[in-house]
């Protein structure tokens, strides 16, 4: 028997990276854990996609970033949401919720 | 904002790399000791966790360079690096740099300069508002060459045809200007009210002629052009209004033309005044005569060819209510042509001669580049099948190869560039006076950048394929053999190209030969009269200060050339002087209808060259009494008329008879005929090249008026040049008012007269010594780089006992081989291809075997030496180092 696929659906992982920001800043790995706890282990997020997207909203305007000194005296990257960033989650938010009813009514529906 | 920050964000991380990448690193590191951390928490040892959250991670650095790699300016990064790589590249390789940059400067800025000057002439519309419907219309004569238009025939034209929109009749005006500078004479224009409709252009200041300024006795009004108004008046914006005196008369300004009007009939013009020719008038008045021009504008949606079957309608049908005189009779019809044609079309066939030639410069200079790239490109396979081999994607392979061609077209186009300013103003400088449109020549960006494309494409295209072909499929031979070696189908693509060449150079330097053979049998043309040590110049009587009537208008002005011609003679080193209304080869052209005693019609039906000339022209000229007797004083004004004919005149008028003694009609009847006393040599009017035409000659005083202006043709037993200053001042000392213009010497009036084939040549000849020099460094690149790749095997060849000059034998033959190939197929070509120039061709077949031979010996002879420099290499290559070199 195959393992479940874990993949992130494409196109999704902006959206699942501003949600889990909108509850508290967090650090990359962070992120990557909270999306992982929070699908119950569904979602499995490649560190490598993840910072690069990381980069991608930071430099859009979606996302602050701001370097912490942690206790053991290293540097750690925190994200937080912007107001920009709110609002891009409200549209993708939406416009997500818009499909996956519309697919789920589509596997219901029967003859 | 998000753009702004984007640009912020990647200049801040090209400016402070070191940093940008240590925050990169610092948040992986980052990421896998929290998910250590997170793996110690569930109980493993420090040293399993770090390797779980290695595990996790899948490679620190794989993540590392794919965080980096995002972001604009790591593109930047690339290509930065790939032009490094590429300038290191052609600077270890000087020779191939140097020759393709060249190459492609020359290539391109040949094209562009002579495509910016004939653009305007040959392809771009007038410039006037809808321009293709600006025509010219003229009469044609019985031997259906245009004639020009007699005001009767406007008339009827502007009455009866309903084509147009507006119509204008042009006579030519040449003012004298004085005033508080020197007298001047202009170049100027009566024009019908309608002339600056027709064009649509309006005066800039001031108002525009209205047609109650074109009546006879009209106001005296002018409108100047922008230059005159510059040059003479300071461009003062209350000129309007003012009067200025022009030949003792008092004219009014009305207006001043825009500075963007360009006259393109007749560039020089600077003065216009209304026609103001009388309605109503009888068949000896000058409204019948043969001096106007024409020019209308069609109305919208007619048809060249309509308007033309229209006018000849109206030409086959006369009315009574508009009597016609019978030699403006329009019974070959009206001629009606584009604007477009009419000022540009006397330059069409050169120029269409000049642009092929510069193409064929361009496709040579393509061969070229192409060809250096094949070889350099071949010469790179085992390079790009190594960076193949060790992971770069063919995309990348690609880049490099783009950025190296991009390059090299940059700096070969920005050469380009300065090659064509300095193209465009050589040829402005050397073009012809025949020229048309020249104010409008200027460095053209979408030539330009046209060339540069597809020099480059072509370049890139033939560079690319060779080194992507390295990558793909040969990639493991390629590597095993670490080898310079190019396939056979590249090598026969170069050899074709060079065959090419040599073909494309043949055509070019045989056009230039036949140019060049052209111009010394024109210059050997006896022009019938002997112009060294003649200098002339032409003389204005203006203004009628003593006169009451025309005769005694005509005795002034008489009276002062007759005056100044005495003072002339009296200048030391002045041989002999003499005044004519007609200078040969200057331009001057004026004939009269001839009536013959004992012709069969009633009025004129021939017509000849009308000289009025002070009787000691022959002698100066050196113009050869052939029979009879010569003018002299005793020709004047009251005696019975005498005139001397032209050689050929009197050869084809009286085949059998003896000329002397018969009488005619000349210009207008007035019962007075002349007498021929003597025939004289044949003299080239208006071209060398041209046929005989018939020519009379008589007195200033016998013919119907005194011709103004004169031409002062002086020579003398030295530097005729010399004497000008002198000769003026005698000329200020009879009348200080009146203007001296076009002081030439004879001599250069000859030159000026093959001026339009000498441009051809000058240009035919640099393009041709372009072509002949692209060709041998052609044939020289292919071969040199054929004995580089062949080094292993002339080393064998050495090895077993090939002696030197068999070896240079061999690498000699096949250069020789595409040159004979390439001389072969381009002596097809030119045979064919000269037929473009046929018109400018002058005494000699464009199939003239001399000047074919002497290309042919002169091409091979470039050819042997470009082969020798690489086969004098091949022939000394220690046999030791050659098998040792791969």
């Amino acid at each position: 028997m195959q393992d479940p696929n874990t993949d992130v659906i494409q196109g999704t992982l902006d959206m699942l990276i501003l949600k889990t920001l909108s509850l508290q800043p967090l650090h990359g790995y962070g992120i990557a854990r909270r999306i992982e706890q929070i699908s119950r282990g569904t979602f499995k997020v490649n560190p490598g996609s993840l910072l690069t997207a990381l980069q991608r909203l930071e430099r859009s305007g979606s996302l602050d970033a701001e370097w912490k000194q942690t206790e053991n005296s290293r540097r750690a990257k925190f994200y937080s949401l912007t107001r920009a960033g709110r609002k891009q989650l409200g549209v993708e938010t939406e416009d997500w919720t818009r499909r996956a009813t519309a697919v789920a009514r589509l596997l219901k529906a029967d003859g | 904002m998000s753009l702004w920050r984007q640009i912020i964000r990647g200049v801040r991380a090209l400016t402070n790399r070191a940093s940008s990448d240590r925050n990169v690193t610092d948040e992986v590191d980052d990421y896998v000791e929290n998910a250590r951390d997170a793996h110690m928490a569930r109980g493993l040892s420090s040293t399993e966790a770090l390797r779980a959250a290695r595990i996790e991670i899948g490679g620190v650095t794989a993540v590392q360079e794919q965080v980096r790699q995002y972001g604009w300016e790591n593109s930047i990064e690339t290509i930065l690096a790939d032009v490094r790589y590429a300038v290191r590249r052609f600077r270890s390789n000087p020779g191939f740099t140097i020759v393709t940059v060249l190459t492609l400067a020359i290539g391109i800025g040949a094209s562009t300069a002579i495509f910016s000057a004939v653009n305007p002439i040959l392809f771009q519309s007038l410039p006037y508002p809808n321009a293709n419907r600006i025509t010219t219309i003229s009469d044609v004569g019985s031997d259906g060459a245009p004639l020009d238009l007699t005001y009767g025939t406007y008339l009827e034209l502007a009455q009866r045809s309903h084509s147009f929109d507006a119509m204008a009749a042009v006579n030519i005006w040449r003012p004298t200007i004085v005033g508080n500078a020197d007298p001047e004479r202009l170049a100027g224009e009566r024009v019908g009210s309608n002339y600056f409709r027709v064009l649509g252009i309006s005066p800039m200041l001031g108002r525009n002629f209205t047609s109650s300024d074109d009546v006879a006795g009209g106001p005296r009004v002018i409108i100047l052009s922008n230059a005159l108004w510059h040059r003479r008046f300071s461009a003062d914006r209350r000129i309007i209004g003012r009067t200025v005196k022009l030949d003792d008369d008092s004219y009014v300004v009305i207006g001043v033309m825009p500075p963007t009007y360009e006259n393109v009939l007749s560039p020089l013009v600077q003065i216009w005044a209304p026609l103001q020719y009388s309605a109503v008038f009888g068949p000896d008045s000058r409204e019948w005569g043969h001096h106007l021009s024409m020019i209308a504008r069609m109305r919208s949606g007619v048809s060249l060819s309509q308007a033309r079957s229209e006018l000849n309608s109206i030409a086959r049908t006369p009315r009574t209510d508009f009597p016609r005189v019978p030699w403006a009779s329009l019974g070959s019809g009206l001629q009606l042509r584009s604007l477009q044609d009419d000022a540009t079309g006397g330059a069409r066939p050169v120029l269409l001669a000049i642009l092929g030639a510069v193409i064929l410069v361009l496709l040579i200079a393509c061969a070229n580049v192409t060809n250096l790239l094949l070889a350099s490109g071949a010469r790179r396979q085992g390079e790009f099948a190594m960076r193949a081999a060790l992971g770069a994607r063919r995309g990348r392979l690609s880049q490099q190869l783009l950025t190296e061609s991009l390059l090299l077209a940059i700096v070969g186009g920005a050469l380009g560039m300065v090659v064509a300013e300095i193209g465009v103003r050589a040829l402005i400088a050397l073009s012809p006076a025949t020229l048309p449109r020249i104010g409008a020549i200027r460095l053209d960006a979408v030539v330009f950048m046209f060339g540069l494309a597809v020099t480059t494409l072509i370049g890139l295209a033939v560079g690319v394929v060779p080194a992507l072909r390295a990558s793909r499929a040969e990639m493991n031979l390629g590597v095993q053999q670490a080898s310079r070696r190019t396939t056979g189908a590249n090598q026969f693509t170069r050899e074709a190209l060079v065959v090419g060449e040599v073909a494309l150079a043949l055509v070019l330097l045989v056009g230039a030969g036949l140019l060049l053979r052209s111009i010394t049998d024109l210059l050997s043309v006896n022009v019938g009269f002997d112009p060294s040590h003649v200098v002339t110049m032409q003389v204005n009587e203006s203004g009628r200060r003593f006169q009451v009537d025309s005769a005694s208008e005509d005795s002034a002005r008489y009276n002062f050339f007759a005056e100044a011609l005495q003072a002339v003679q009296r200048v030391p080193g002045v041989t002999s002087a003499a005044f004519t209304s007609q200078l040969p080869l200057s331009g001057d052209f004026a004939g009269y209808g001839v009536h013959f005693e004992d012709d069969a019609s009633t009025y004129a039906t021939g017509s000849a060259l009308e000289y009025s000339v002070t009787p000691s022209y022959f002698a100066t000229m050196r113009i050869r009494l052939r029979h009879g007797r010569l003018l002299d004083a005793q020709d004047r004004d009251g005696a019975p008329r005498a005139a001397l004919i032209s050689e050929s005149f009197a050869k084809n008028r009286f085949p059998h008879r003896d000329p002397i003694g018969q009488r005619f009609d000349f210009g207008p009847p007035d019962g007075q005929r002349y007498t021929i006393v003597g025939v004289v040599g044949d003299v080239k009017q208006s071209s060398l090249a041209d046929a005989e035409t018939n020519a009379i000659y008589v007195t200033p005083t016998q013919w119907h008026w005194v011709e103004n202006p004169m031409s002062l043709v002086v020579r003398s037993n030295g530097n005729a040049a010399a004497l000008v200053p002198t000769i003026r001042s005698a000329i200020r000392s009879v009348d200080r008012n009146q203007p001296i213009m076009r002081v030439v010497t004879m001599d250069d009036l000859v030159d000026k007269s093959v001026a339009d084939r000498h441009f051809a040549l000058i240009l035919f000849e640099a393009f041709g010594l372009v072509a002949l020099v692209l060709a041998a460094v052609g044939i020289y690149g292919v071969l040199s780089s054929g004995v580089t790749e062949k080094v292993r095997e002339i080393g064998i060849r050495v090895a077993l006992g090939a002696s030197p000059s068999s070896i240079l034998g061999l690498v000699l033959g096949q250069g020789m081989r595409l040159t004979v190939i390439g001389i072969v197929v381009g002596l097809g070509t030119a045979a064919v291809a000269t037929k473009a120039i046929t018109s400018m061709l002058f005494g000699v077949s464009r199939l003239d075997v001399v000047t074919y031979l002497a290309v042919v010996v002169a091409l091979s002879a470039v050819a042997v030496i470009a082969c020798s420099v690489p086969a004098w290499r091949a022939a000394r290559l220690d046999p030791n180092t050659a098998l040792r070199a791969e």
